[in-house]
């Protein structure tokens, strides 16, 4: 007689699902990530909760970096902040300095000779330039492309060559001053940059060739942390991140200053608004950049650089031993700062990075009463808990990339 | 809409609650009571198309009454204009009605004009210290606090018992032992982890016991 047993033994995947059931399901962790973990480039941490890969939810945290630049600036002359500036967005301090002196210059009402205006262009273009090759070599190498890295880190190399070459610093440059810059460019300047604009669309093509059609690069960044016009622009974003979601604003376009112009460039704009666009507009950014710069190259004028009425600068160091009245000047300059009128002004300059603003409040004398900078980071980065809620763990990396941040600026 | 076509509109629906405009250097700003200040912003985000707030800050005016004051820089990217309000906030009543709702963007600016001169806005989502760390207790960009500085206490941690379950220090955080316990005792928690896990963390099975 046959006996008869009944048996039920569950393959694997029913166990799974009973464990995903029991346990992983409605469970959340929460991961912190930075403020030293890589990808954040500079100090700054977020606090995820998760839900097995997924994230849920996103606290960022900033201030490891917070120096008091406001503080400080209440306290010195509008001449002495310069080199602070250097150390607001550090990857691209020309522009902060270009971007300062024309918001003193607009208080005081200063207009700059053009030769200065070209030069100031040309700084905040090699700026750009620099920054976006760190972005996109940065952003790439978090995803796992090491070469695109040291092919940018290359030409930012050239680049650095030409900052030591007009002022001596190869980072902190601190070469504008108020009414004019540190010193006219050097005879070598103009050639030298001819030939690095010459080499840079051979390295900018590369990258192209080994990112753009990259099947790991699309995948990581096609539709990961889009952001549409309208959250775009009610979040304050600006920049190649106001841009990539399709709004074509750029503050050298809808408020020309240093006589940009003159030049011709197109604003490269996005479509979809995920990381790939923000990854192609940088793309597009630097060649106008060599546009711009190839213009200015052709065109820039001789003359003077400093402003020739404004008292605001020091005078020449023969005439400061030869004649009083220079040397008073000189004197009360150097004490006391360059008075500057009551009132407030806000001038913005499109930085690397996106508007760079500064708003400040004067009461007459040579210091600023207030001193706020609008750095394009700090408010950038505040998509962050946005854009990543929904994404996995490892989009994070390629959603910080792309936002391209520098905590120096953000937490002031 | 020019800026002075857009503070008429504001003029026109507001009267008293704005102040006469005042123009330097191709800038017009107009100062806001600080009553209304969410309804003008409500207002000009909707009907005169600032649709972005560039920027806002806080400022000291360190001797006058009132003595603070908040900057709103709104800007309209459509017709390429640019507006600023202020707000006057006396000392003794240092709140002003949060634009979060207006603009998404206002978030950490308020938050940071909080951190830096003490500024309360009012129906702010998360209204804490931005630059600053969680329980310093001073506000640092205000005209009597010194540049130098004041010494504090070390700060106090951003997380405690009430808000995450921290992990047993076997050793060190998140040190354990290979094969020792499973990663639910190990870990940190959020406190709403569903009550039958909450369950098993405090009393483990044999399986999960070291």
């Amino acid at each position: 007689m046959a006996t008869h047993h009944e048996m039920s033994v569950i393959d694997s995947a029913s166990r799974a699902q009973q464990a995903f059931e029991e346990e992983v399901h409605g469970e959340k962790m929460i991961i912190n990530m930075g403020p030293q973990h890589p990808s954040t480039h500079g100090v700054f941490r977020m606090v995820l909760e998760m839900d097995g890969e997924e994230i849920i939810q996103c606290w960022p945290e900033i201030g490891y970096l917070h120096r008091g630049d406001e503080k400080i600036a209440e306290n010195m002359t509008y001449t002495q902040f310069i080199p602070y500036t250097d150390r607001l967005d550090y990857l691209a301090p020309l522009a902060n300095n270009v971007a300062y002196a024309y918001a003193v210059e607009k208080l005081m009402g200063i207009d700059v000779p053009e030769r200065c205006k070209y030069i100031r262009v040309i700084c905040a273009e090699l700026a750009r330039i620099s920054s976006h090759l760190l972005g996109i070599g940065a952003m790439s190498m978090d995803l796992g492309a090491m070469t695109v890295f040291l092919y940018a880190f290359q030409q930012r190399e050239k680049i650095y060559d030409l900052c030591e070459l007009i002022c001596g610093a190869r980072f902190t440059t601190s070469y504008t001053r108020i009414g004019g810059l540190a010193n006219d460019i050097p005879a070598d300047f103009l050639p030298m940059l001819k030939a690095f604009l010459r080499d840079l669309p051979a390295t900018i093509d590369e990258v192209d060739k080994l990112l753009t059609r990259n099947k790991i690069f699309v995948e990581r960044n096609k539709d990961i942390a889009v952001l549409s016009k309208a959250d775009a622009i009610n979040y304050g974003a600006t920049g190649p991140i106001l841009r990539a979601s399709g709004v074509e604003w750029d503050v050298r376009k809808a408020h020309p200053y240093s006589g940009y112009e003159w030049f011709t460039f197109d604003i490269p704009t996005g479509t979809v608004g995920d990381c790939m666009d923000r990854y192609l507009v940088r793309m597009e950014e630097m060649r106008q950049s060599i546009h711009i710069l190839n213009q200015a190259v052709a065109q820039i004028p001789d003359g003077p650089v400093n402003a020739p009425e404004a008292k605001v600068l020091l005078p020449d160091k023969t005439a400061v031993l030869t004649k009083m009245e220079e040397l008073i000047h000189h004197f009360i300059n150097v004490t006391q700062g360059v008075n500057a009128p009551v009132g407030e002004i806000y001038f913005s300059a499109e930085n690397p990075k996106g508007e760079l603003g500064f708003y400040i409040v004067s009461k007459g004398g040579g210091v600023p009463h207030r001193l706020k900078i609008r750095a394009p980071s700090f408010v950038n980065l505040q998509l962050v808990s946005k854009l990543c809620k929904g994404h996995m763990m490892s989009d994070t990396v390629a959603i910080l990339g792309s936002l391209d941040f520098v905590m120096g600026e953000c937490d002031r | 809409m020019t800026p002075q076509a857009a503070v008429e509109k504001l003029q026109a629906k507001f009267g008293d609650a704005l102040g006469a405009p005042v123009e330097f250097r191709g800038e017009i700003s107009v100062g806001v009571a600080r009553e209304q200040i969410l309804a003008v912003c409500r207002f000009a985000h909707a009907e005169c198309g600032f649709d972005m707030l560039t920027d806002l800050s806080g400022v000291d005016n360190f001797g006058d009454d009132p003595r603070y004051g908040v900057v709103y820089h709104l800007y309209s990217i459509a017709d390429r204009c640019a507006v600023r309000l202020k707000v006057a906030i006396s000392e003794d009543d240092l709140t002003v009605d949060s634009v979060e709702s207006v603009w998404k963007t206002a978030d950490w600016h308020e938050r940071e004009a909080f951190d830096m001169f003490g500024i309360r806005f009012r129906n702010h989502p998360n209204l804490k210290r931005i630059l600053m760390w969680d329980g310093y207790p001073y506000f640092p960009l205000r005209k009597d606090f010194p540049l130098a500085g004041l010494p504090t206490d070390l700060p106090e941690t951003a997380v405690d018992a009430d808000t995450v379950r921290t992990s047993p220090m076997l050793g060190g955080p998140f040190v354990a032992p290979a094969a020792s316990r499973s990663s639910i005792r190990r870990e940190p928690r959020q406190v709403d982890t569903p009550a039958e896990n909450l369950e098993r963390l405090n009393n483990p099975t044999k399986q999960e016991q070291v």
